[in-house]
């Protein structure tokens, strides 16, 4: 990757980070460490300028679409997009309260950007597999990226979703499954063991890439390549650090779904930002 | 009697019985050459769903997902996020207990224009038995935000509202019969939203019907009247939006009101009418139906009696509540 465009990747993703804390603090609850996890690779999906999306029309026909299959970590979705010019990044502020267009999970009729509705897990890759049915159909060529959750890969719903892109060789299609490793109530080798991820997708006749999902040469390599494969779905199984940035919410299953309060939120962002020096 | 105003609605010859979901299958086949947006899917049914004659029209517009209808649900908010109609067929049972999630936050919290259209509702399934008799599928269906529910009759009033739900935006679910039914309506008829219609006029009671039971209910009011008690017949397709004007101006008349329906009486049409009355015109209701109970294998027409919602229960229902009146 060019060095300059990596440059400006991690900033953008330092700073994704930065307003998922500050925007959690201030809801007083929600998800950090799945959407910490995920930043860098929202940080390159949005700011890349490998997805057809215009912020200035949301609701463009012909744009790539983004479904947020693990939909609470909806704050990275939310960063990313006030970052893109989809809403007023003062909205971020009003995370999860009464009246705001930013939703505990994301909802596609209140916030600019978000594509489709989501929260209830395993429900998003379908959606996604009937939207690039839909593209597919009117020989629209466009991209759907879903972002699906380790933990999330317990629902059967998932596997549903797996075989059927399958079956109609959906290779306008790229999931990339977020593989930090931890759920609600502990490690998932432990609670509900998904390994060997990239051999379950690959059985299922998926093109499957594992990359450090922290690494934006990989993620790079993995997405254009992804793009470029013909005649099935494409799996990018991307290692994560759930909490990444933030050293004492790293792989600390516990933040899963609690927020940080003022104390933890200054500490935060002063391990976020000490990651560029 | 027959209501005179509607008299020239009515099918007056007595042709073959169809089942709703062959309508169903039928009306979809043709509106498929007229509109491009309509996809199918289907969960490995087609063949008892009758979108078979879809499929077999419009191959490249149909889609099987195997046996797989909680994928198929949410993968029908995608196909709508894209412009797409997709109508959805399985069995009552899945559409609303399987897939209920789905329904409810892949399809209705965004509004996606999805149209459920399941078959084999209700105990009429007959011989398949409990594990396939949808009971609770209008009560699930009814609570679930922004959801319209609709129960067409016969053949005429299945094809009307699959017309008609081509022009409404957002979901809705249509419930579909496996059983053949007598066609009621001639083909001047039209169905409208938060409309029902009254087949037969009387003063001594109401009963309202919906569904396979509307055929039941004809019958019975026809007893009656040979008995010389003339009802109020009112066919209530559009059970969500309920016509909230036909049921009270017609239990403010007659004071009486006999629900029927193949569903539990929990939820479904008769608590409909019963949320109605109580908050408009309070009147004695009684709701025949599965009551709170599983249903069996059996031939439909003697399920129908041992649930209690044949026309000789609906007749007597009416008889011995009148002097409650």
């Amino acid at each position: 990757m060019d060095s300059n465009l990596k440059k400006m990747l991690e900033q953008k993703a330092r700073d994704i980070r930065v307003d998922i804390i500050n925007m959690l603090c201030a809801a007083g609850s929600g998800h950090p460490g799945g959407s910490l996890s995920i930043a860098d690779i929202f940080s390159y999906l949005y700011f890349s300028g490998i997805l057809n999306i215009d912020p200035a029309d949301p609701g463009k026909e012909n744009r790539d679409r983004v479904v947020l299959s693990k939909g609470h970590a909806c704050p990275v979705l939310y960063a990313t997009l006030a970052m893109k010019g989809y809403f007023d990044r003062s909205e971020l502020k009003t995370l999860r309260k009464y009246g705001s267009i930013l939703q505990g999970h994301p909802d596609m009729n209140k916030t600019p950007g978000v594509d489709i509705s989501t929260g209830s897990l395993g429900q998003g890759l379908s959606c996604a597999v009937g939207m690039a049915l839909g593209a597919k159909l009117d020989k629209n060529d466009i991209k759907v990226f879903a972002i699906v959750g380790d933990g999330e890969c317990d629902e059967g719903q998932i596997w549903e979703a797996v075989m059927s892109a399958s079956h109609y060789r959906l290779d306008n299609l790229i999931a990339i499954v977020d593989l930090n490793g931890l759920q609600i109530d502990g490690f998932t080798k432990d609670i509900m063991d998904t390994s060997p991820m990239a051999e379950k997708w690959s059985s299922f006749g998926w093109k499957t890439f594992e990359i450090d999902g922290h690494n934006y040469d990989m993620i790079e390599e993995a997405v254009k390549k992804g793009i470029s494969v013909k005649g099935k779905p494409v799996c990018i199984i991307a290692r994560t650090t759930k909490g990444k940035g933030v050293a004492f919410m790293e792989n600390i299953c516990d933040w899963h779904g609690t927020a940080p309060d003022k104390e933890q939120k200054e500490k935060a962002i002063s391990d976020i930002n000490k990651a560029c020096l | 009697m027959i209501n005179s105003d509607i008299k020239n609605l009515l099918n007056s010859s007595n042709g073959k019985k169809i089942a709703t979901r062959a309508a169903y299958g039928s009306a979809l086949a043709e509106l498929g050459e007229v509109n491009e947006d309509i996809v199918v899917l289907d969960c490995d049914l087609s063949k008892s769903t009758k979108t078979s004659l879809f499929a077999e029209k419009f191959p490249e517009r149909f889609f099987n997902f195997g046996v797989a209808e909680s994928n198929m649900m949410s993968a029908a908010a995608g196909f709508a996020t894209m412009g797409k109609i997709p109508f959805v067929s399985t069995f009552s049972v899945f559409a609303s207990k399987r897939a209920c999630d789905q329904v409810s936050i892949s399809v209705a919290y965004p509004g996606l224009n999805v149209k459920i259209c399941a078959t084999h509702s209700g105990i009429t399934v007959g011989e398949d038995g409990a594990t396939h008799q949808a009971i609770e599928d209008v009560a699930i269906m009814r609570s679930i935000p922004g959801i319209k529910v609709f129960s067409p009759a016969d053949a005429t009033e299945t094809k009307k509202v699959i017309e008609k739900i081509i022009d409404l935006k957002g979901p809705c679910y249509v419930r579909l019969c496996r059983g053949s039914v007598p066609v009621i309506f001639n083909d001047d008829y039209e169905f409208e939203i938060g409309k029902g219609i009254k087949i037969m006029e009387g003063d001594s009671a109401t009963i309202v019907a919906a569904g396979f039971t509307t055929h039941i209910a004809i019958e019975a009011a026809k007893k009656l009247e040979d008995e010389g008690i003339e009802v109020d017949l009112i066919n209530m397709a559009s059970i969500k939006p309920i016509d909230e004007n036909i049921v009270v101006e017609s239990a403010k008349k007659t004071g009486l009101v006999v629900t029927v329906e193949d569903h539990n009486v929990i939820g479904g049409l008769g608590s409909a009418v019963c949320e109605l009355l109580c908050a408009k015109n309070p009147a004695r209701v009684i709701r025949l139906g599965v009551q709170d109970k599983f249903g069996t294998s059996g031939d439909p027409s003697v399920l129908v009696s041992a649930y209690g919602f044949d026309s000789d229960s609906i007749a007597s229902a009416v008889k011995e509540n009148l002097r409650y009146k």
